[in-house]
């Protein structure tokens, strides 16, 4: 395991500013973050290799966003960064930051997650979640010192589920990878078209060992033939192996929507409203590739992180958490809405995209989905369905 | 001979004929709007991504960020021809001129700078480290302050305009994007965004004197987002473009409350008087049109259809 510290390099690039800052009593904030490899499984495909930096590369670029509202009011920021091999020490490690900061940014496997969560170390922590969408992470198994800056997979496909609604599309069918995170979305998308009224009609789990580069023109249209007439197909295929290859192929023509196509989606490298274009050219110059959903919960949790101590002037986690779970906080994460979070399971509340890989469709939640507190509820787990006792 | 035309000329003009000059963001134009017959009359090309727009103090000179080309274009108005470009620095939102009629204060916006350049010498004559997307600039009426509000870093920063330095920055609510001097220069206005307020700033003090919310019925809050703001006649007072909640607010300037809303085109942005400031012209970025409000009975009275995404709007009387 190595640890890597960043800090700002130009922030006493103009003299003035130096002198200007040294008046200043200094406060600093240190935020760890933690990558807990797994294993990733074969793909059909090597055209889009997962960046070795995702997740980690937003956080950086939350950092520089910090460090430069911080100069102006005496506040600085440290990121630490460390990976854990997957056959690793998760905990020794995350012992060993929580030493450093009690702030966590963590991309690790809900399990793992769930371990560092309930180290005596952690108690009085604040651990992001910016990697893992389970639902059981905000539910049953959710912790009164982890938040979550990453959507769970029932805010993205109940996005889906709304546009489904808005378009008619009343009669869907799922084709369903075998990977644990295939299951989990193929789980939450069933919940969110029972939630909104719709029809799953049949649902067919993926199982071919064909290499579909050469034959999903033969294979994917036989293999969807059986389904019938339907609206539109649903692909839950998370690690992104077969999907790709359905579009177009598929026996009748009709879209194909969920991990492929027109997917449900955190961030994006076509959303461009609201300042987003800012972001994304801010992202790009620091890191040379483009932001990912993974780098945008990264940033939003280091977003979070200096927003209240903006606001409070306080490095005491205690004083940190009240703030952020408050309604004082609002975070302008650059998706046309204040982004808060909720009160009852620690989840950051966030418009979604629904994007194909060249355009925004549509920002749920839609028009016509109302709530009675905050439309953004209308997305993932509400209040009164929440089983997390933790936060109360 | 001369003198009789020019003469003919004047009588045949109403009062208060004038233009107004709307910069269209995803058109690489802007569109002139005849303020009497409430039509567009002429558009003219500019660089990539035109937003903030002004005019030199004798309006011989309109100044227009062209933010994709990286430039501040100086285009003669009489002509719609391209004079030359000003250096200023990278991507250029908005701006404002010092009362000197001189020196433009340019929002980087991708740099987290702004930029000082001298409109005669074509040089930049200052860069000032501010905050993270740097928008809303305003200058104070005696020169003496200039503002930059930082959406990302929530701030206005107050500077100097003689030592071009910082010497104030005071946090307001979330994505401020639009600052203006009002009452001599005595108070400062910034609206935010995504904090749904604006603040109002004493000068001498940089402390906070006033916030005004806003409540549009039927729209969730999270919708109401201030942006541009302009004030009547005397300053008595604020009309506040309210974004993607289509309305713009009617703001008592002394008690701060809000007294009417007007319903506009799709997300309002900024908008400009007419001379006589009886006149109000919108940019609704989403509808692609501007919406012209009667200022007296503060109603709309017309929508007039420019280019794609119109962003800024500035008043030019008619030549």
């Amino acid at each position: 395991m190595t640890f890597k510290t960043t800090r700002s390099l130009s922030l006493c690039a103009i003299s003035a500013l130096c002198i200007a800052n040294t008046a200043l009593a200094e406060m600093e904030l240190k935020i760890g973050y933690l990558t807990v490899e797994q294993p990733a499984p074969p793909t059909l495909s090597n055209l889009d290799p997962v960046p070795e930096d995702i997740g980690l590369a937003g956080a950086l670029t939350g950092l520089q966003d910090n460090l430069t509202t911080g100069k102006f009011l005496g506040q600085t920021y440290v990121l630490e960064s460390a990976v854990v091999a997957d056959d690793g020490d998760a905990l020794e490690a995350a012992r060993g930051m929580l030493t450093y900061a009690p702030y966590l940014v963590i991309d690790a496997a809900p399990e793992v997650l769930l371990q560092i969560a309930d180290l005596p170390e952690a108690k009085d922590a604040i651990l992001f979640n910016a990697a893992a969408g389970d639902l059981s992470l905000r539910n049953t198994d959710c912790r009164a010192n982890l938040l979550h800056s990453l959507p769970s997979d029932a805010m993205r496909t109940d996005a889906l589920a709304q546009f489904f609604v808005s378009k008619r599309w009343d009669e869907l069918v799922m084709v369903t990878g075998q990977h644990p995170v295939d299951q989990a979305y193929a789980e939450a998308m069933r919940h969110s078209l029972t939630k909104f009224g719709l029809d799953l009609e049949a649902e067919k789990p993926w199982g071919f060992e064909a290499d579909m580069r050469r034959n999903a023109a033969q294979e994917v249209p036989l293999f969807t033939q059986e389904f019938g007439d339907y609206d539109a197909l649903v692909v839950a295929d998370e690690v992104h192996d077969f999907g790709r290859y359905v579009q177009y192929n598929t026996w009748e023509a009709r879209p194909v929507v969920g991990s492929e196509g027109l997917s449900a989606v955190t961030w994006s490298p076509v959303i461009e409203q609201w300042g987003a274009a800012q972001l994304q050219s801010r992202f790009e110059e620091q890191n040379g590739r483009k932001m990912l959903a993974q780098d945008y919960a990264g940033w939003a949790a280091v977003r979070t992180l200096g927003e209240a101590l903006t606001r409070t002037n306080s490095t005491e986690p205690a004083t940190l958490r009240d703030y952020i779970l408050s309604d004082q906080f609002e975070l302008a994460g650059f998706k046309g809405r204040p982004l808060t979070y909720r009160d009852w399971n620690g989840q950051l509340r966030q418009p979604i995209a629904l994007a194909h890989p060249r355009a925004l469709v549509a920002t749920a939640p839609l028009e016509r989905f109302l709530h009675h507190s905050n439309e953004l509820d209308s997305l993932g787990l509400d209040r009164p369905e929440s089983k997390c006792e933790a936060f109360k | 001979m001369i003198r009789t035309v020019a003469l003919a000329t004047l009588l045949a003009t109403p009062a208060y004929a004038g233009e107004i000059w709307v910069t269209n963001e995803k058109d690489d134009t802007v569109s002139v709007i005849s303020t009497e017959t409430l039509e567009v009359i002429k558009t003219y090309e500019t660089g990539e991504r035109p937003r903030g727009i002004t005019f030199s103090k004798d309006y011989s000179r309109v100044y227009i960020c062209a933010s994709d080309s990286d430039a501040v274009q100086v285009m003669d108005p009489a002509t719609g021809k391209i004079l030359h470009d000003l250096p200023s620095g990278e991507d250029p939102e908005q701006f404002v001129l010092h009362p000197n009629d001189r020196h433009l204060y340019i929002a980087n916006e991708d740099d987290a700078i702004t930029t000082v350049v001298d409109t005669e010498t074509r040089k930049v004559i200052a860069q000032i480290d501010v905050g993270v997307e740097p928008e809303g600039m305003a200058v104070s009426p005696d020169g003496k302050v200039a503002i930059t509000t930082s959406e990302t870093t929530n701030m206005a920063h107050w500077i100097d305009t003689e030592t071009q330095k910082l010497f104030a920055n005071t946090l307001v609510d979330s994505r401020p994007r639009h600052a203006e001097f009002v009452k001599g220069g005595s108070e400062m206005w910034v609206s935010s965004e995504i904090g749904g307020t604006v603040t109002v700033f004493d000068r001498d003090t940089q402390a906070e004197k006033g916030k005004i919310s806003f409540e549009v019925q039927g729209v969730h809050p999270d919708r109401v987002q201030p942006v541009g703001f302009e004030f009547t006649a005397g300053d008595t007072h604020a009309f506040v473009a309210l974004g993607p909640s289509n309305h713009v607010a009617v703001v008592n300037a002394d008690t701060y409350e809000v007294e009417d809303y007007i319903l506009v085109g799709r997300r309002v942005w900024h908008m400009a008087f007419n001379e006589d400031r009886s006149q109000l012209f919108t940019t609704n970025g989403v509808s692609g049109d501007v919406t012209v409000i009667d200022v007296a009975s503060r109603k709309p009275v017309k929508t007039i259809k420019v280019g794609r995404f119109p962003w800024g709007a500035a008043y030019r009387p008619a030549s």
